[in-house]
């Protein structure tokens, strides 16, 4: 058996968890979420069955887990304290929780979204708790590229190339992250909210696989990515970042200007979506479109421009 | 102070930049010189033709700040402008880009 109907038969018996019960009568038949190489996720009624990336560490997701057990009011709780193997891969479950509309993203929740942000990072974090996986995604991204460019050079790929080679070892995975480690989500975008319980609960974070600790701005660094890029409008990214500020998130200061502590994050995401949209963009064998040029462009002009190390300002 | 006709105890309220003195009981209206005069200049203001509005309708509030890499609009710290990029992607062509690592 292949791993979605295996998956999809696993979040049916959670579903429906008792034992010898009769074939379901569920009207809505299990959905497959998300099928993609780094996870599959199947929904069955109120039950999602997440199979997780082949080699995830079920040590430290099951620490993942548990950290998302603890604070149910920022992260979706799980329903089962510890990933199950199935086949080659590691499956946990969880509640079903509203998305955001992919074809409204005027109704994003910022707000919402900072307010989460900000109260994961002013969590302690648990012991033994790895580090944030946001720079190693953008350092994979960056190796799909180059494994992308072996057969043929893109020219749109030096400058996001120069602009990755600029940043500091940390922001490239390549060295630990600066200042006090907080509790970070590691791989934030509109995706990761949903609202529990459905569809008109409070909005709550899922997605573990990144979670650790970290530099807290990685997490503001997509959105602020987009407002540098001029895809984000500029009142949306105020209301986002507002709503942290006005929370305590630690990430950035009070008041005043955030850049010092976004700038190095917000480079490094800016780069990885450069990345991922060229590695695709070669796939399908098409141009950019006018977003994917605008971010390559970015990427472009922050070569000249060298990083302003947030460290610098710690120091 | 009390008021000179009810003899209750008057409030003080801030109108438009002008002190004025409200009585709690009778809510008669106390003027010092010249405040009657100020209040009519004050709606004399108001109900004066909006002058033109500029050529380029300026912004409500100033821009955020954004790095020095940021999409072009003056390109300097601080300043980033709301000319450029924004608004000349449609929400669809880039809301993709929103939901995905």
């Amino acid at each position: 058996m292949t791993l979605l109907p295996a998956l999809t038969a696993q979040a049916r018996a959670a579903a429906h968890p008792a034992p010898g019960a009769a074939p379901c009568g569920c009207d809505e038949p299990a959905t497959p979420l998300a099928d993609r190489p780094d996870a599959t996720v199947v929904r069955h009624a109120d039950t999602v069955a997440k199979a997780h990336a082949p080699g995830t560490d079920a040590a430290e997701l099951t620490l993942r887990l548990a950290v998302a057990a603890r604070l149910p009011d920022v992260l979706l709780p799980p329903l089962t304290p510890a990933p199950a193997p199935l086949q080659d891969r590691l499956v946990t479950f969880w509640p079903y929780g509203a998305p955001v509309d992919p074809d409204d993203p005027d109704a994003a929740p910022w707000e919402a979204t900072a307010t989460l942000l900000a109260r994961l990072h002013l969590t302690t974090p648990p012991d033994g708790l790895p580090p944030m996986r946001g720079p190693a995604k953008a350092a994979r991204a960056v190796a799909r590229l180059r494994a992308a460019l072996r057969p043929e050079p893109h020219p749109a790929a030096d400058p996001v190339l120069a602009a990755w080679a600029a940043l500091p070892a940390w922001a490239r995975a390549e060295a630990p992250m600066p200042g006090t480690p907080a509790l970070c989500h590691g791989d934030l975008h509109l995706g990761q909210l949903v609202r529990y319980p459905a569809p008109g609960g409070p909005w709550r974070l899922i997605d573990v696989d990144d979670l650790g600790t970290g530099t807290p701005a990685w997490d503001l660094a997509r959105p602020a990515a987009w407002y540098a890029c001029g895809l984000l409008p500029p009142d949306a990214w105020t209301r986002f970042l507002g709503a942290y500020q006005r929370s305590g998130g630690p990430a950035v200061p009070a008041s005043g200007d955030p850049w010092p502590a976004l700038d190095v994050p917000a480079r490094a995401l800016t780069v990885q979506t450069a990345a991922l949209a060229l590695v695709k963009a070669r796939a399908a064998g098409r141009p950019l479109d006018d977003v994917e040029r605008a971010i390559v462009e970015a990427c472009a002009r922050m070569a000249p421009i060298s990083p302003q190390l947030a460290s610098a300002d710690r120091d | 102070m009390h008021c000179p006709k009810c003899h209750a105890p008057m409030n003080t309220y801030n109108r438009s930049g002008v002190q004025i003195e409200q009585c709690s009981g009778c809510r008669g209206v106390f003027l010092d010189y010249g405040e009657l005069e100020a209040l009519t200049q004050l709606e004399a203001q108001w109900s004066k033709p909006v002058p033109p509005a500029p050529p380029v309708a300026p912004q409500a509030y100033p821009a955020p700040p954004a790095p020095a890499w940021g999409a072009p609009h003056g390109g300097h710290h601080g300043g980033h402008g709301h000319h450029g990029h924004h608004g000349h992607h449609g929400h669809k062509s880039w809301a993709h880009m929103l939901f995905s690592s």
